[in-house]
Order: structure tokens, then C-alpha cells, then sequence
């Protein structure tokens, strides 16, 4: 991704900042910034994502602490772990034919 | 990667946008979406950090310690915008300095209404209302921008911006239930400020000409989001007993489009290339704070050594 991971003047560095609008919420990306220091991205942070009570928390995490995996191959096609895997329609017509029920309907 | 390998890359991101799709920092970009993104941004940006100029001269002058303190709120909630978006165009690649650098020197661009000038309180109350109101209808149809970490930060700022509209529409209540004269100074600041807005949302080039709206960094068209303010704000400004500075402006019952007169296109082209009136002495301003801050930075950056 080219000078986004280079630390600025070789001396910053970026962090990413999750937030939780509200207790028992999923923390979620709001954005990143930049600072000299653990301390400086802390401050940082309570000022661009906390100033106005509008978040119940903040992580505060190095962008190098960050490893993304994005490439999950499916080679085998494991279809039989999802519910795509199992198309019930068919069978249960059959099913209820033969048990001589499908007058029902309640398929 | 072969040259028709990549333009093949290049179609496919197309489309996937076009979709609707969006892309993190991370993902293989064209340069030529990059560059675009680079420039929209960044000129969002400079607008947050102009933005506050107007308004910041207003702070030692405000009526009342309230009216004082919000302005003051207001003017940190916009340089702090500008730090999320500027912090955007440097992972596109574009570092911070370069694009202060750019700015001071008038390379890059800024929204119209920031190269105008501030005569009384009146017009603190009208940008403080319908500039922003004309803002957040652009900004809200950011929060679908192809670029993700973009659309991201774009929900902090539209919350911030709502109570920035508040503010205004607060500020120019409370003059007009005032005096003849302060009725008078809030239309008088409406007449000023008429033209610049109906000259923010940019001419009205087709969508689909758009290269914003083609790589789908925007999502309106500058016209749609105009009649959107138009049919937002007209109603709100006429309730109070202000006057329109328009004789054609007017609603279309059957199309509900809004008629007015041709907004002044070469005035706007002449202010944003940095013959505004107050231009020269903002960017000035911008230069000498950034000068007298100097001494901040190095001890900020001291601290990483």
C-alpha cells in the first residue's frame, strides 16, 4: 500500500481507533490518527472520538498491531457447514407424499 | 502486472463501485481514483480548516458568554474534522504537510463561502445555519462514498454538523423575535450570502459527466443536492418573514423542482481560484499560524525521538 505504512518524518506512527457508541455494542473502525507516542494517540483519540460523550469506549491500537486476513479459500466447496448446503424442498415433498400428508401444506 | 492486465483491474474496480461496492485503504486502487479521491478530499479538508476562520473572528465579539462558548465548540468541532479528513489523504498518500503547504500557497482549493467576509453577527447566524445545512446535504451523500475509511469519519462529522445547524437556526430565532434593526441585519446577511450558496453545490455539469459521481465519490449530482437545500431551507427562511434575494425563485407544484435565477458561475470560478475577498488575508492568517505553531509540532515530535 506505498507511504500509508510509513511512519511520518520517520517518527510518527499511525494508529487505528475502534469505538463503542454503547455498553454491550460491538466496538466498530471510526477512523485513525497519528502520534509520537502510546500517550499522544490516547489524547488524541479522547479528543477526536470522546470530547462529546458521544462514545462508551475507545481502543486505541498501533497500525502495525493490526493484521488483516482477507483470502479464505474454500477448495473443497464445504458446502455441508453452511445452510446453502442443504436444499430440503424436493426431499420433503417426496417425504410427505409418500406419508400421504402433503394435503397440509404447510411447507 | 501487463498493461492489459491492469486495465482489465481498472474495469473491474469500476464496476464494483458502480454497484455500490466499497474500497479500504488497503485494497489495489487505479491511480487515476486515487488522484481523485486525493483531491476531493483533501479539498473537504481545507474547507474544514478555512471554515473556521469566519467563525473564529466572531468568537471575541459573540453577544452573550452562551452564544461564545458554542461558537468556540463550533470552531474546534471543525479543525478537529479536519484533522480526521486530512489524516484520510495521507493514507492515500499525500502527507499533511504537503497538503498545508498546498493550501498556503494556493495550489489546492477551498469551498467558496470561505473566501467571504463576516460584517455583523447576522451573518455568523446564516453560515451558521444555511452555509452548514448547504454542507451537510453534501456531506450525508458522503456517507455512501466508495471509499470506505472516507464514508467512515463521515458519520462522526454529519452528527457534529447537525448541531452546528441548530446553532445557526438558534442564533438567527433569537434575532428575529429581537429588534427592527437585528431583523434587519439577519436579512441583510441573507441578500450577502443568497449567491455563494446557490453557487456551492458546483455548476450543474451532469451526473453521469461527473468523474466524482462516475468513481461514485459522490453519490448526488451538484443540481439534485441543490434543490434538496432548496426544498429543505426555502420553506424555513420564508415561515420567519425573510425575503428570498430572487424574484424567480419559486416552486414547480407539478415537477417539484425549484426555478431560480442562473447562480453567478463566473463569480464562483473567480472566488474558489483565490480572488475572493477575503482570500488573500485567510491563507495569510493560515500561514502565520502555521508559522507560530511551529514551535508545538517540534516538541510533539520531540517527544517520538
Amino acid at each position: 500500500m506505498g507511504s500509508a505504512d510509513r511512519p511520518r518524518q520517520g517518527r510518527v506512527s499511525v494508529y487505528e481507533v475502534f469505538r463503542q457508541e454503547r455498553k454491550g455494542q460491538a466496538f466498530q473502525h471510526a477512523g485513525s490518527l497519528e502520534a509520537p507516542n502510546d500517550a499522544f494517540a490516547e489524547e488524541y483519540a479522547r479528543e477526536f472520538y470522546g470530547r462529546r460523550q458521544e462514545s462508551e469506549a475507545l481502543w486505541v491500537v498501533p497500525r502495525s498491531a493490526v493484521h488483516e486476513i482477507d483470502d479464505f479459500v474454500d477448495e473443497l466447496e464445504r458446502n455441508y457447514h453452511r445452510v446453502d448446503g442443504y436444499s430440503l424442498k424436493a426431499k420433503l415433498k417426496e417425504a410427505r407424499e409418500r406419508a400421504g400428508t402433503s394435503a397440509r401444506g404447510d411447507g | 502486472m501487463s498493461a492489459l492486465n491492469q486495465l482489465g483491474q481498472e474495469q473491474e474496480l469500476l464496476e464494483y463501485v458502480q454497484r455500490g461496492g466499497q474500497v479500504e485503504t488497503t485494497d489495489w486502487m487505479p491511480d487515476e481514483y486515487r488522484r481523485l479521491l486525493i483531491k476531493f478530499i483533501e479539498m473537504h479538508g481545507n474547507s474544514e480548516l478555512m471554515g473556521v476562520l469566519p467563525e473564529r473572528e466572531w468568537i471575541l465579539r459573540a453577544p452573550t458568554l452562551q452564544r461564545k462558548l458554542a461558537l468556540t465548540a463550533k470552531v474546534q468541532d471543525e479543525a478537529g474534522h479536519s484533522q480526521l479528513i486530512y489524516r484520510v489523504v495521507e493514507d492515500l498518500g499525500k502527507p499533511r504537510e504537503q497538503c498545508l503547504a498546498d493550501l498556503i500557497s494556493g495550489k489546492s482549493k477551498f469551498h467558496n463561502v470561505f473566501h467571504y467576509p463576516t460584517k455583523t453577527w447576522g451573518d455568523v447566524g446564516i453560515i451558521a445555519w444555511l452555509v452548514d445545512a448547504a454542507a451537510i446535504i453534501s456531506q450525508k451523500a458522503l456517507l455512501k462514498c466508495s471509499y470506505a475509511p472516507y464514508a467512515r469519519i463521515m458519520k462522526k462529522i454529519c452528527w457534529e454538523e447537525s448541531f452546528h445547524i441548530l446553532h445557526g437556526r438558534d442564533v438567527v430565532l433569537t434575532m428575529m423575535l429581537g429588534t427592527d434593526e437585528q431583523r434587519e441585519l439577519v436579512q441583510e446577511a441573507l441578500n450577502r450570502w443568497w449567491g455563494p450558496l446557490m453557487q456551492f453545490h458546483g455548476n450543474p455539469i451532469p451526473m453521469e459527466q461527473d468523474p466524482m459521481y462516475h468513481w461514485r465519490i459522490k453519490s448526488q449530482g451538484n443540481d439534485e443536492a441543490r434543490q434538496q437545500f432548496l426544498d429543505g431551507y426555502v420553506p424555513q427562511i420564508w415561515e420567519l418573514g425573510l425575503t428570498v434575494p430572487d424574484a424567480e425563485l419559486r416552486k414547480d407544484e407539478e415537477s417539484g423542482r425549484w426555478h431560480f435565477s442562473e447562480p453567478d458561475w463566473d463569480e464562483l470560478k473567480h472566488v474558489v481560484t483565490g480572488h475572493g475577498p477575503k482570500t488573500k488575508e485567510r491563507l495569510e492568517l493560515r500561514r502565520m499560524n502555521h508559522e507560530e505553531t511551529e514551535w508545538v509540532r517540534q516538541i510533539v515530535l520531540a517527544k517520538a525521538a
